[in-house]
Order: C-alpha cells, then sequence, then structure tokens
C-alpha cells in the first residue's frame, strides 16, 4: 500500500479502455503526462473526460489497460491507496462537515499533525478564509468550487486531476483562479490534469493539450501546435474556429498540393496535409484570411463569396461570408489598412490568404 | 429612471402585489382548515379533556364516580406506584430501538448501495407486514416463541435458554416491540442513505480514507438524519405501547401502556390514575426526545 502512495514520475495511460454495459466510454487510449507538467483534457461533454479522470483516481477501474505513475502499475488498487486527488466536478464537498474540516480530512487521514493548519493555509489560497466555519450548503457554486480546489490542493498529490474546476465562476475570478492554479503547479511542481470545455482556457493554462472526442484522443501536443495545425476536422473545429471547405486534390507544385475547392484552385504544404491524394476538407483560420472586394492577382489562394455581415469590434473587423455551397466562412481582420474596406451585406468580395497558413484534413468518416 | 417613472402610474403595480399576498394568505388559511379543525376536534379537545380527569377525585363510596377537582395527588401516586413500570416502557423501548437500529442499519445500506436491481423487491419486503393488521403479526410472534415452536426446540436443543423459555418473557416483548417498528427505521435510515450523494462517499475514499474510515467520516454522519428520525419513530411508539407486553410478556411485570389501559377498562373509578399516567408519559417522552434530539440533532432537524 505504502507503494502506491509513495508512487512518483510521469503519468502513463496505456490503452486504458472502459466500457459500461452497453457504452464504450473511453476507447484504447494512451498518453502520457510528464511529472509536474500541465496537461489539459479538452473536448465536448459526454465524451470521457471524467470517466478518464476516474480510471486515474481509482473511482473507475479500466476495463482494459493500465495506469502506472512512474513506474507503479496503479491498476486495480484503491483511491484511498494513491497518490492522487481530484476536485470533482460536482464539487462532492462533505456536507456535514464545516469547510475547514472540509480542507482538513485529507491531512487528518494522512495523519498529518498540523492538518487544522495546512486546511486554513490552503483556504487562504483560494480567498475563502473568511467562510471557514460555514457549511457547504452555506456557500454558493463558485465558493463550493474553489473550496473544492483547496481540499484536493491541500495534499500536494503526485497527480492533481481537476474536473472542470472553474466551471462556476464568473470571468475575472476564474482568470484569477487559472493563474493562481498555474502559479501553484509550476511553485509545487505538482502533475495537473485539467479537464475543461473551454479552449481558451486549456490553451492559457496548459503546457499539452489533448482533444477527446467519443471516447479517443484525437489529437495531443503544445497548444501552439494544435491551433496552427490542426490534424482533423474535429480539432479544426474545436479549437477555435477554421474556415473549411471540401476539396479535390488536382496535382502538385513543388512543396505544395494543388486542390480545387468551392471552383478556385488553392496551394498546401504537403506537410501541411493529413492526405496526400482524393478528396480533402481544405482549413485556413480567420485570422489568416484578408478581404478584398476585387480578385487578386496572382496564383490561386483566394475564393469568392457574397457578404453576409459585417461588424466592426474596434480592434479588428469580422466579416461572415456565404460560399458557393452554402457553408459560412469567417474574416477575422485587423484593421490595419488605412482606407476601410467599404463591404456591405450582399455585396461579392473575394478572400485571400498566405499558402503557408492553410491545412488540410481528411474528410470525416472517411480516415480509418 | 425618474422619466420613466413619471410616465408610470406608479400604484398599480404595488396594489397587485399586495392583494397577491393576501390572496394566498387567504388561500394558505383555507388550505389548512381542514387539517385544523380535525386536530382542534380530535386532538386537542379530547387532550384537555384528559387533563381534566387526570385531576378529578372519586366520590368516596361510590367506585366509577368522579367530581371536578384540582387533585395533583393522582400525578404523585401514579408516578410513585408506577414508577417500576415506567422504568421497564423506557428500559425495554430503548433496548428494541437499539436492535432496530442495529438490524435496519446494514439492510438500509444495503437497499441503498448494495441492491441493485433487488432494491424494488427489498422494500416491497419491508412494507409488506403492513398489509397486514399489527395485532395479527404480534399473534404469529407469540407462536414463533412458544415452547413448542421451532426457536425455542432448537435453542433448547443446544441448551442455550436458562431459562427453557421465551414467550412470556421480557426477552419475547422486546423481540416483538423490535419487530413490530422495525421498517419505521429503515425506511427514513434509507431515504437518508439514498439521498447521499455517490460522489461524496467516492470523495472520502480519494482523500486517503479506506472503506471503514469512509463510512465512520462520511457515510455514517451523513445518514445521520435519518438514523435520528428512525430512533424517534421508533422510540416514541414502543414506549406507549402495550400489545407486545399484552401478547408476548409474563404475568407481573408489566409497562406503562398495559398499566393505562387496565387503569381505563378494568379497574373501576381508575380513570384520573390513566389520565395522570398518560400524561406523565407523554411529558417523559417529550422531555427524552428533546434531550436526544439538542444532543444528537442535526440543524435539519431541530
Ligand atoms: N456509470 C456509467 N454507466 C454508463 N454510462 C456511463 C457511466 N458513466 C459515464 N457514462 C457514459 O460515458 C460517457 C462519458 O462520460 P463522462 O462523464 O466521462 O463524460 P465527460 O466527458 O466528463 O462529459 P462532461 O463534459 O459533460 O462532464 C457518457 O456518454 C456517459 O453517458
Ligand atoms: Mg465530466
Amino acid at each position: 500500500m505504502a507503494g502506491f502512495r509513495g508512487a512518483q514520475g510521469n503519468l502513463r495511460l496505456e490503452n486504458v479502455t472502459k466500457e459500461f454495459t452497453d457504452f464504450l466510454a473511453v476507447d484504447d487510449l494512451s498518453l502520457e503526462v510528464p511529472r509536474g507538467s500541465f496537461f489539459a483534457l479538452l473536448g465536448p461533454s459526454g465524451c470521457g473526460k471524467t470517466t478518464t479522470l476516474r480510471m486515474v483516481a481509482g473511482l473507475e477501474q479500466p476495463t482494459t489497460g493500465r495506469v502506472f505513475i512512474g513506474d507503479t502499475d496503479l491498476t486495480g488498487s484503491r483511491p484511498y491507496e494513491r497518490p492522487v486527488n481530484t476536485v470533482f466536478q460536482s464539487y462532492a464537498l462533505f456536507p456535514h462537515l464545516t469547510i475547514r474540516e472540509n480542507v482538513a480530512f485529507g491531512p487528518k487521514r494522512r495523519k498529518q499533525k498540523d492538518a487544522l493548519k495546512l486546511a486554513d493555509e490552503a483556504l487562504e489560497l483560494v480567498q475563502m478564509t473568511q467562510f471557514a466555519g460555514r457549511k457547504p450548503a452555506q456557500l454558493s457554486g463558485g465558493q463550493q468550487q474553489r473550496v473544492a480546489c483547496a481540499r484536493a490542493l491541500v495534499n500536494h498529490p503526485e497527480v492533481l486531476l481537476l474536473d472542470e474546476p472553474l466551471g462556476a465562476l464568473d470571468l475575472k475570478l476564474r482568470r484569477e483562479m487559472q493563474v493562481e492554479l498555474k502559479r501553484i503547479q509550476t511553485e509545487v511542481g505538482l502533475t495537473f490534469v485539467h479537464v475543461t470545455h473551454d479552449q481558451e482556457e486549456a490553451m492559457t493554462m496548459a503546457d499539452t493539450v489533448a482533444v477527446m472526442n467519443q471516447g479517443r484522443i484525437e489529437q495531443m501536443g503544445p497548444p501552439e501546435v494544435l491551433y496552427d495545425l490542426p490534424k482533423t476536422k474535429f480539432v479544426a473545429n474545436f479549437v477555435g474556429q477554421s474556415n473549411m471547405g471540401e476539396g479535390k486534390i488536382t496535382g502538385t507544385d513543388g512543396d505544395f498540393l494543388v486542390a480545387e475547392v468551392y471552383g478556385s484552385t488553392v496551394r498546401i504544404r504537403k506537410d501541411r496535409t493529413t492526405v496526400q491524394s482524393g478528396n480533402l476538407v481544405f482549413g485556413v483560420r480567420p485570422e489568416k484570411v484578408k478581404v478584398s472586394r476585387n480578385k487578386p492577382e496572382g496564383i490561386g489562394n483566394d475564393v469568392r463569396g457574397i457578404v453576409k455581415d459585417v461588424s466592426f469590434i474596434g480592434v479588428a473587423t469580422s466579416y461572415l461570408l456565404e460560399m458557393p455551397s452554402g457553408t459560412t466562412w469567417s474574416v477575422y481582420e485587423q484593421n490595419l489598412d488605412l482606407d476601410r474596406i467599404d463591404l456591405k451585406p450582399g455585396d461579392e468580395a473575394w478572400m485571400i490568404w498566405d499558402a503557408g497558413h492553410a491545412f488540410g484534413v481528411e474528410i470525416e468518416g472517411e480516415q480509418s | 429612471m425618474s422619466a420613466l417613472a413619471a410616465h408610470t402610474p406608479t400604484p398599480a403595480p404595488a396594489g397587485g402585489d399586495e392583494f397577491h399576498t393576501r390572496r394566498n394568505g387567504k388561500m394558505a388559511f383555507l388550505l389548512m382548515l381542514p387539517g385544523l379543525l380535525w386536530l382542534g376536534l380530535f386532538f386537542v379537545l379530547p387532550l384537555y379533556q384528559l387533563f381534566e380527569v387526570s385531576l378529578q377525585s372519586r366520590y368516596p363510596g361510590y367506585p366509577g364516580y368522579y367530581y371536578r377537582d384540582l387533585n395533583f395527588h393522582n400525578y404523585a401516586q401514579a408516578l410513585t406506584d408506577y414508577a417500576p413500570h415506567f422504568a421497564r416502557s423506557f428500559g425495554y423501548a430503548g433496548l428494541a430501538t437499539f436492535f432496530a437500529f442495529v438490524l435496519a442499519y446494514p439492510l438500509a445500506y444495503a437497499m441503498a448501495f448494495k441492491a441493485g436491481k433487488w432494491r424494488g423487491l427489498m422494500m416491497i419486503c419491508v412494507i409488506a407486514p403492513f398489509f397486514t393488521s399489527f395485532i395479527l403479526r404480534t399473534f404469529a410472534w407469540s407462536q414463533i416463541l412458544a415452547d413448542e415452536g421451532f426457536v425455542v426446540r432448537f435453542l433448547n436443543f443446544f441448551h442455550l435458554l436458562p431459562s427453557e423459555h421465551i414467550i412470556n418473557t421480557p426477552v419475547a416483548v422486546i423481540a416483538g416491540l423490535t419487530y413490530n417498528f422495525l421498517p419505521f427505521m429503515v425506511l427514513p435510515i434509507y431515504a437518508s442513505l439514498e439521498r447521499a450523494d455517490a460522489r461524496v462517499i467516492e470523495a472520502g475514499g480519494d482523500l486517503y480514507a479506506n472503506g471503514f474510515t469512509t463510512f465512520r467520516t462520511v457515510t455514517l454522519p451523513m445518514s445521520m438524519p435519518g438514523v435520528l428520525a428512525g430512533t424517534l419513530l421508533t422510540f416514541i411508539p414502543a414506549a406507549g405501547d402495550f400489545v407486545n407486553m399484552e401478547l408476548l410478556g409474563p404475568q407481573r411485570g408489566k409497562m406503562v401502556g398495559n398499566v393505562i389501559n387496565d387503569q381505563f377498562l378494568t379497574v373501576p373509578g381508575g380513570y384520573p390514575i390513566a389520565a395522570a399516567l398518560s400524561f406523565t408519559l407523554m411529558a417523559a417522552i417529550l422531555i427524552l426526545v428533546f434531550l436526544y434530539v439538542r444532543r444528537f440533532g442535526t440543524e435539519e432537524l431541530v
């Protein structure tokens, strides 16, 4: 037992699958989180994020596959034996204990003498000192969430699992807590696995982001890489926005593939597409695109659309354009030009980009 | 703001609100009226009458006749003559409550967390006895615990019963009380366990508490409101019960309930004493319950 509790090192999941009676919640998932790093698990509701965390915590046992911390195989061990703590999605505070007793619960179980003092320090960290004597039912959702964070943090576990720990907070407090969590994580050097719906939160906080969909990891990597070069259509849509259109590869041109999209000829760098022939989904990020009233000179990398909406945001202007197929592309243009492009809904316009920014992914369903 | 206020006829919404609350008050009163009338007619009035009777005195030489009086001696007599009966009532009820708790908690726990698809069936089994009469079931126990019954024969076979009897002993009474009030213990405990958030119990495990520690520090405290309700629902009626003693108990060494019953129905001129006993019993239970709730109660119940 001490063996499990003393486990140290990278968190590693090897081919972990979780099957509920009639539902595959996590499907052959493998990942490695380096010790002391901040790992974010991003994905839509019901994609298996909580289930994955529960298997790391020991609250659920994988149907197949193994869970390691360092060299210690934790598979099959009980939750209380693992050096892992969870901030539950539903907070799960003990209703019969005061806030201070809630936070002191873990230290007390580990027979730490100054449990209450540790609890007070943790409460200070999440700015909840003044509520220490209250019961959970007397707190708001956001306050309970911060207590839940304190209750897990106070133990300084080898791996801290945070299941949407900031979901109930207002924007300001959310930003503060993000900074605070990040600070604690770097200072204490804990491994954080942070589940969130919020891609911005994932990208600002994490060293590595994994995008999950239907029980599988679609793509994993540093936030910049994930944003710059999505490998699947799902990731392209889930992490930031993407303008996409189905196309057909017609040939090559040096380091570039040439494709037909919406009747235009476009180029994609060969190392920026997961498909090298046949049909593909072409994509480019809204802020990489410029609009123009006239067809630009030169070779391709432009498509034509009808302006549907123009909104001036101050730092930028955002355009919505309807493509020939009926899908909508958006353009996010910084107001750098001296004279503004005077486009109105209903106008015809061209969208132009640098070929190096384009990416290509497989048409969903065609991938193996 | 001010421009807006100037244009709106202000009193209208306020008047509407007032109308609404007044209407609600009236509605609440109307809804409560039947219950209040019922309570007044069939509880408060008889209670008052009982109190009056408890202070009446006998006509000397006319057994069975009383006159209105303020005879507090009835209470003194009730307490001195029947102190052992009170002690037995509370003692047996206390033991029955204890045994009911010991039996009910694991059952309720199993129903809430372990039963799975059997939960409905278990629930029916707990409630099913209510479909037959209380008296009938207690009679059945007099058969089960009879000297020729299999329980006694089995125990005697192994020489485990020093007195060789169970029926007509306090043991039979406590067994009957425990049995009869068991559902009242099971149901509230089950309800409080069922309501407990499974994630909270998991949090105990996540925070280094093993199975038993989690039970002791999380599950049990969370079910305390149910335990409190269950013990009260068992203890209060058990302390006033006379049927179990009548059907299963010994000839001598009765409980207060039996004395009250006898004084009312068989002893000529026993009414004032019976009434005084009833009142004393009520008061004693109220005080005990009050102390108990003060000691163990959670905020939700007090
Ligand atoms: N005990 C269970 N029995 C059956 N199915 C379950 C069970 N727990 C979860 N699931 C299913 O597994 C899938 C993944 O659930 P999970 O809770 O991991 O989602 P999630 O990614 O955390 O979603 P959210 O963002 O909404 O919290 C869901 O479709 C859910 O219905
Ligand atoms: Mg979840």
